[in-house]
């Protein structure tokens, strides 16, 4: 089985701090990582090859500091990392990122596709989906569970309230919930190999065939109005009770807040 | 990225272990298991020999870091790593890494040392343990004290007398699986601090140890057991700076949080002078550390470089987590607070692998040479 997993570099947390005046991500001071849903469908690929062979290619569009995190893709196990690098691809948002993405994969041999659902710092959840768009291939997301079968894999996709049960064929892309697999560690020999040994391809706009005008700030529609932090909710209050008390809680609270 | 590595497993494999098996005295084999599959039970051994192919600066890192929630934890590691691969490392035959090296660096087995006796400490050319050539095996009697890693090792590095004649130059070294008929593990030991490390006497009764189990040549035992302990320095300072640093990190974490007078007590200035005295001691003995362990492998002399090392870091972690505790008030001194622990696990690093003392005897006899 042929694997590219696509990653991305952000920032360490999940409160992320703003720029007052141009609304612009505070990446200053903040440590950076791959993430986490990426690093899930990396674990997952991983574990797909010790199953039925193949081979992992990790994938990231981003600036020459997300070498780091292609070197630890590289000390999980990845067999190859290339990095889409450029002042070209400055500014993209997902449309001109996915269609960077895309453009890289094309140039490469494939059966499976696999990207984080989503973000962390973004959370826009594009990115993946728009990659298949382009590549004119089935797209499953939000893995949850994935079990490799002739030609093609199962997908078990999880929403708020139930589950989808997918058998989809190769070529095809999946986006990967966090929970879809528990990213192993790095050994420290593998880490040793992935400095000493491998090295990361380094790609720009002139190693994949994408119209540039599709790609960065001039390729992307998007235009963003105003960024806020989001405001935190209370904790909220349990109350435990049944049937016609319940209603009447439910209505006394709505009551409060004028809903009804 | 080593760090970073060593830092996520100590945080969400060891800490949260730390306080249970220092309490109940419980060698963690689970974590073990564990270190085997991160493969930190290997890091300076050369591939071909099963190891991580990476070197001794990084394997300090995974001490430290370890260390910094686990004092117990870390030095199984170091007692493993440096005292048993180590020499086999550096003088085994080839068959005799083959056979025991390969599983002790993969974390297959576990390793020990056995050079200390009731009467044979820091005077560790007092040995009493003999070995007797009977032709193609050696007879061992005798028995060793104060083991780290015994019971739950399967190779054991021992140092016995094939001469007594001859004094140190009659100390040979001999590689000692634990099933060898007359071998067995005495008592465990009741310590004041790192409990979950298993210490216990080993007690050998004509003990049978073949003849290519003899680890170097006949004799040159003595050389290989200071060789072995300026390593395994370069191990324990690392686990006594990761001892200060874990209690200077809970210690800077209380301050802010804890509330007298009105203001968080990192507000005053003795709180203020006592974290700047604890960080300079901490980052003393972690460039002394580094410094030690990238002489080994730039292939430097370290000796002295060891002593150092291990010197500094032993009483900069007495120093820090005394100062912790006295940071921490009444809270400090309750076993849920961490530093507590991390002070009687303290204790050890100024006394074993060659006490402070025998550390200011390496340093100066290098000075007055």
């Amino acid at each position: 089985m042929k694997i590219i997993v696509c990653v991305k570099q952000v920032p360490d947390t999940t409160e992320i701090r703003l720029d007052p005046v141009n609304g612009t991500l505070i990446r200053d001071g903040i440590p950076s990582v791959m993430n986490p849903d990426d690093k899930a469908g990396l674990e997952q690929a991983l574990r797909l090859r010790e199953s039925v062979g193949g081979d992992v290619t990790v994938l990231s569009m981003g600036p020459p500091q997300a070498e780091v995190m292609l070197r630890e893709a590289l000390a999980m196990g990845a067999d190859r990392a290339i990095l889409l690098s450029g002042r070209a691809f400055a500014g993209s948002d997902t449309l001109a990122t996915s269609s960077a993405l895309a453009a890289a994969i094309r140039k490469l041999d494939y059966d499976l596709i696999i990207t984080g659902r989503q973000a962390i710092d973004g959370d826009t959840a594009q990115v993946g989906p728009q990659i298949a768009e382009h590549l004119d291939i089935p797209n499953v997301s939000y893995a949850e569970q994935v079990t490799p079968i002739d030609g093609g894999i199962i997908v078990k996709r999880s929403f708020e309230d139930r589950y989808q049960i997918q058998r989809v064929m190769f070529p095809c892309l999946i986006t990967a919930l966090g929970e879809l697999a528990h990213p192993r560690y790095m050994t420290p020999g593998a880490i040793f190999d992935a400095y000493r040994v491998h090295t990361i391809e380094q790609w720009s706009d002139g190693d994949i065939e994408a119209d540039a005008k599709r790609l960065g700030l001039g390729g992307s529609p998007t235009r963003v109005k105003k960024s806020f932090p989001k405001s935190t909710k209370p904790a909220g209050v349990v109350t435990r009770a049944e049937g016609r008390q319940a209603a009447d809680i439910i209505v006394a609270k709505l009551k409060e807040r004028f809903l009804i | 990225m080593c760090r970073g590595l060593f830092r996520q497993f100590a945080i969400n494999e060891v800490e949260p272990l730390a306080l249970d098996i220092d309490e109940e005295g419980r060698f963690p084999s689970e974590t073990v298991g564990k270190m085997k599959h991160a493969g930190f039970l290997g890091i300076p051994i050369p591939k071909q020999y099963g190891g991580q192919g990476g070197d001794y600066l990084a394997y300090a890192m995974c001490v430290e870091e370890l260390a910094k929630v686990c004092g117990s934890t870390s030095v199984i590691v170091s007692a493993h790593t440096s005292l048993a691969c180590g020499p086999l490392l550096e003088f085994g035959t080839e068959e005799q890494k083959k056979k025991y090296l390969v599983p002790l660096a993969r974390g297959e087995k576990l390793g020990a040392f056995g050079l200390t006796e009731p009467g044979a400490g820091t005077d560790a050319a007092g040995q009493t343990t003999k070995a007797v050539d009977k032709g193609d095996h050696y007879i061992l009697n005798g028995s060793k004290i104060f083991i780290t890693n015994a019971g739950y090792a399967d190779t054991y590095i021992i140092f016995a007398m094939t001469d007594p004649s001859q004094g140190t130059r009659g100390i040979s070294a001999f590689i000692v699986e634990k099933d060898f008929p007359g071998f067995s593990v005495g008592a465990k030991e009741k310590k004041l601090g790192i409990h979950a490390s298993s210490t216990c006497e080993l007690i050998m009764i004509d003990c049978a140890v073949p003849k290519e189990n003899l680890l170097g040549k006949e004799g040159k035992g003595f050389g290989i057991a200071m060789k072995t302990l300026d390593g395994g320095r370069i191990g324990i300072a690392a686990q006594a700076l990761g001892l200060a640093q874990g209690a200077l990190d809970k210690t800077l974490a209380y301050t802010k949080s804890r509330r007298q007078f009105g203001k968080p007590i990192s507000a005053f200035q003795n709180t203020q002078f006592r974290l700047a005295d604890m960080d300079c001691r901490t980052e003393a003995a972690r460039l002394l550390t580094y410094k030690a362990a990238c002489c080994k492998d730039a292939g430097l002399p370290y000796s002295k470089e060891a002593a150092m090392a291990k010197l500094t870091a032993s009483e900069a972690a007495m120093f820090v987590t005394s100062e912790a505790i006295q940071l921490h008030g009444g809270y400090g001194y309750m076993r849920d607070y961490h530093v507590e622990r991390m002070m009687r696990d303290a204790k050890i690093t100024e006394i074993y692998e060659g006490t402070s003392e025998v550390q200011r005897m390496v340093i100066s006899s290098a000075l007055l040479k």
